[in-house]
């Protein structure tokens, strides 16, 4: 061998060369050797796959093998006694095609419910630790019901090209979060997609949102779950009911196959990263909501696919009697404090972060997560801790909805461990409230609008812990909040029980689609309110996809099994509401363009920089004087731009007035420093284009003294210097 | 139409010409033929998939394995590709890491 050719001292020429990776055993003709018990799940190794699967209270375990897509195993391989350590159960079989294979567990056990164990060894049981998972891989297909292996482990390769991406890591004060549904975002015919519904979809879709000016996209659950559980057909109209949104996992580390249009190829991983690697280049964040609280086997009557089978006692909370506490509303929850447990949801999301480069996660009911296995409440949960200090979740955002189906409520005092940031559910409820005219509302609003100091300030969160919203998958979209009293969910096919019946909505004076020009403007009106309130509010705004362009859901707030048009996002509104859709873009530029909207810390309330005027300060109709009455609906707050970013920069002065009177109202206006002027950035009560203008490109207001605020109308000032 | 995979290297650019149907079975086969041209060192790789009837996962991963065994440096020109093949590419996003062109231009 020339000295070109010998490697490097220490360094083989072929890595695969591993003198310590060579059968030992052959079983049923596989030749194994025993495996090693970290990582959990399948893992390649040279030669061949390591297979590591716990059980604390099995007493055996088979590992069976499929051909993809085979009705029959082609192998079953029962783990010799001395390939296990603890409770742990790991072989390595040499010589199988990763590619071609799928892989479960048969569990033998007992079945005493009592005592908490319902292994059946006639089950054959997914890995928990699966990375892909195949029989649900077209969506919508309906499965083979007698199938005895109906979701099935994968493998899969981790050789992705992301060149040089990486997490973004944008400061969570710069985000404007876009929350969406994988399939509703183009599944709608006019989304012209060639691939409806999937990931390759959504990517054709991202100049789409660049030109929004959103830089986060939250997306609904991707992880494999399926559409078919708990599915149904109308009784009235025969129409199939799903599992639609998907909040309810299968598995915690596969990609849904079903939003791949590759999925059917198998190549749903690559498909998620590429969507993540192209977000990625245009500036744009991946938050993925993830549901630990519960799983889609169920209580009692459902299903057992594989943590039931696996070790029920385990992964599920459980009473005495061994029956399912019910803290999720949806059969069963997630032992989430259990050690086992807390570490299969550390590696789920570690693995997401390093393998999709995801940005941060929206943990669905998070208050389980810290919930003793008893069901009490821990005053530091250790699993909110471990994942407040991970170091692979150093940089990720963690965002609770901070409350669960079993009545805990934890907006403001969620376990945060100065990392957490939460849904902001009052923020909802008294924009909404103020909105629609409630009185008594300015002294709630003033809190939200600082990023809610009352909830967030007592322990030095800041304003960065509240995710600011008016609307969410949950409920009314913001057009129907100002179309609907009530909910309207017949569709649904449960009677118009289900769905939220406290929706703070209002129908403008008329239920539902009308031809009243008055009531429309109106309700356009109020939209637009919103997106002004939501984007002049300190803390992080999040958008419900479609509410930019007015996107209804004809009343129903709760279209969690809706595979059809009341999700599916009608591109075409983008061409018939062109104003909303400007207002809504231009309302995202101007937040961007104004650092004193995205303060890392709370306001003060004074100044504390001697620039001549607080941070922010209160108005009614009266300059500095605001009404702060019971029966008062208008409200004004003046920003002092040289406060921002901590007096770092130097913005503009913004003057925002909210009037959710009738009437209209002349609000006096704040006096700017000598040398600077008023502009009209925004007033709601116009018709578009006047109703806002390009960041810079603000008319000078004529008079400097007052503004007439119209009826239920927004109104933003910039104050700037004199050129 | 059996699988082949064909190599020539003309003035520095690495050609592959590909035939029948590039599953699991066969990827190997791919992968080997990728070494050598990689071992050339080539300003260039030139996949011609007219002839390629189609790609399944593991033909995928033969082609992230030839983008990242060539290097940054290296452009890869898928030829070619037409009906699910190309979708596969396009589907998957690979097209966004390679050239995809209807012709090779010194063809």
């Amino acid at each position: 061998m020339s000295s070109e050719q010998t490697p490097p001292p220490g360094r083989l020429d072929n890595v695969e060369a591993r003198i310590d990776y060579y059968p030992t055993h052959e079983i049923a003709g596989f030749r194994l050797r025993p495996g090693k018990s970290f990582p959990f799940g399948a893992t390649l190794v040279p030669g061949g796959i390591n297979f590591s699967i716990f059980s604390s209270h099995a007493v055996s375990c088979t590992l069976v093998l499929f051909s993809k897509g085979a009705p029959t195993p082609m192998a079953e391989i029962p783990f010799p006694d001395s390939f296990r350590i603890g409770h742990v159960w790991s072989m390595m079989v040499f010589d199988l095609d990763c590619e071609t294979i799928e892989y479960g567990y048969r569990m033998d056990g007992p079945f005493e419910p009592a005592a908490g164990h319902r292994f059946d060894r006639s089950k054959i049981l997914l890995d928990p630790y699966a990375k892909a998972v195949g029989g649900r891989d077209v969506w919508g297909v309906v499965p083979d019901w007698n199938n005895v292996f109906p979701y099935r482990g994968r493998l899969v390769f981790e050789d992705f090209d992301w060149e040089d991406d990486r997490p973004l890591e944008v400061p969570i004060e710069e985000l404007v979060i876009y929350e969406l549904h994988v399939r509703s975002f183009t599944r709608h015919p006019s989304a012209g997609a060639r691939h409806p519904g999937t990931f390759a979809a959504m990517r054709a879709k991202i100049p789409y949102l660049k030109e929004l000016g959103i830089n986060c996209v939250e997306l609904m659950p991707v992880y494999e779950f399926d559409e078919f559980e708990n599915s149904r057909r109308r009784p009235d109209t025969g129409e199939m009911l799903y599992n639609y949104w998907g909040y309810s996992t299968v598995n915690f580390f596969a990609p849904k196959a079903g939003f791949a249009a590759t999925g059917r190829l198998g190549m749903q991983v690559d498909e998620f990263k590429n969507l993540v690697k192209e977000l990625h280049k245009s500036g744009i964040e991946v938050i993925l909501d993830v549901v630990f609280n519960h799983t889609a086997e169920g209580n009692e009557r459902g299903p057992t696919f594989s943590f039931r089978g696996l070790d029920n006692k385990t992964y599920y909370m459980l009473t005495p009697e061994g029956y399912y506490f019910n803290f999720s509303g949806c059969g069963n929850t997630l032992n989430c404090n259990n050690p086992v447990v807390r570490g299969i949801v550390l590696d789920c999301l570690r693995y997401w972060a390093s393998e999709y480069h995801i940005d941060g996660f929206r943990f669905d009911l998070a208050s389980i997560l810290g919930r003793d296995p008893w069901g009490a409440p821990l005053p530091n949960p250790p699993l909110l801790e471990s994942l407040a200090f991970d170091p692979v979740l150093g940089k990720c955002k963690l965002i609770a909805e901070a409350w669960d189906a079993g009545g805990l409520y934890q907006v403001g005092s969620f376990p945060a461990f100065g990392r957490w940031a939460e849904w902001n559910g009052k923020f909802r409820d008294d924009v909404r409230r103020f909105l629609k005219g409630d009185p008594g509302m300015v002294g709630a609003l003033a809190q939200r609008l600082q990023g809610s100091p009352d909830l967030y300030g007592w322990n030095g969160r800041g304003p960065t812990a509240s995710i600011n919203f008016v609307t969410c998958h949950d409920g009314f979209t913001l057009y129907d909040l100002f179309a609907y009293n009530q909910k309207h969910n017949e569709a649904n096919g449960e009677d118009n029980r289900d769905g939220d019946n406290d929706s703070h909505s209002w129908n403008c004076g008329w239920e539902g689609e009308c031809d009243d020009p008055g009531i429309n403007n109106l309700r356009r009106r109020l939209i637009r309110n919103a997106l002004a309130i939501l984007m002049t509010s300190q803390g992080i705004p999040m958008i419900l996809m479609g509410d930019e362009f007015g996107r209804s859901q004809r009343g129903n707030n709760n279209t969690y099994c809706q595979d059809n048009e009341l999700n599916w996002l009608d591109w075409r509104l983008a061409e018939s509401n062109t104003d909303l859709l400007r207002f809504a873009r231009k309302m995202v530029a101007f937040r961007r363009a104004h650092p004193v909207l995205r303060q890392r810390h709370h306001l003060r309330n004074h100044d504390w920089i001697g620039s001549g005027y607080p941070d922010i300060t209160w108005h009614g109709t009266r300059a500095w004087e605001p009404d702060w009455s019971a029966g008062s609906r208008v409200l004004a707050f003046l920003l002092c731009g040289r406060h921002a970013q901590e007096g770092r920069s130097c913005d503009d002065y913004i003057y925002v007035a909210m009037n959710s009177h009738y009437d209209a109202l002349p609000f006096e206006l704040p006096k700017l420093p000598v040398g600077f002027n008023w502009h009209v950035a925004v007033n709601t009560s116009m018709s578009s284009p006047q109703d806002i203008f390009t960041p810079g490109s603000e008319p000078l207001l004529g008079g400097q003294q007052e503004f007439l605020v119209g009826g239920y109308s927004v109104v933003i000032l910039v104050g700037r210097e004199k050129i | 139409m059996p699988f082949s995979a064909q190599l020539a290297v003309v003035d520095g650019v690495a050609k592959v010409t590909l035939k029948g149907e590039l599953d699991a079975s066969v990827a190997g086969q791919f992968k080997e033929t990728i070494e050598q041209a990689a071992a050339e060192k080539p300003r260039r790789l030139v996949l011609y998939f007219n002839e390629l009837e189609f790609l399944a996962s593991a033909g995928l991963r033969v082609l992230i394995f030839a983008k990242q065994k060539m290097g940054i440096n290296v452009d890869i020109y898928v030829i070619g590709s037409q009906g699910p093949v190309l979708a596969t590419l396009e589907m998957s996003g690979f097209h966004h890491s390679v050239y995809l062109q209807d012709t090779y231009g010194d063809d």
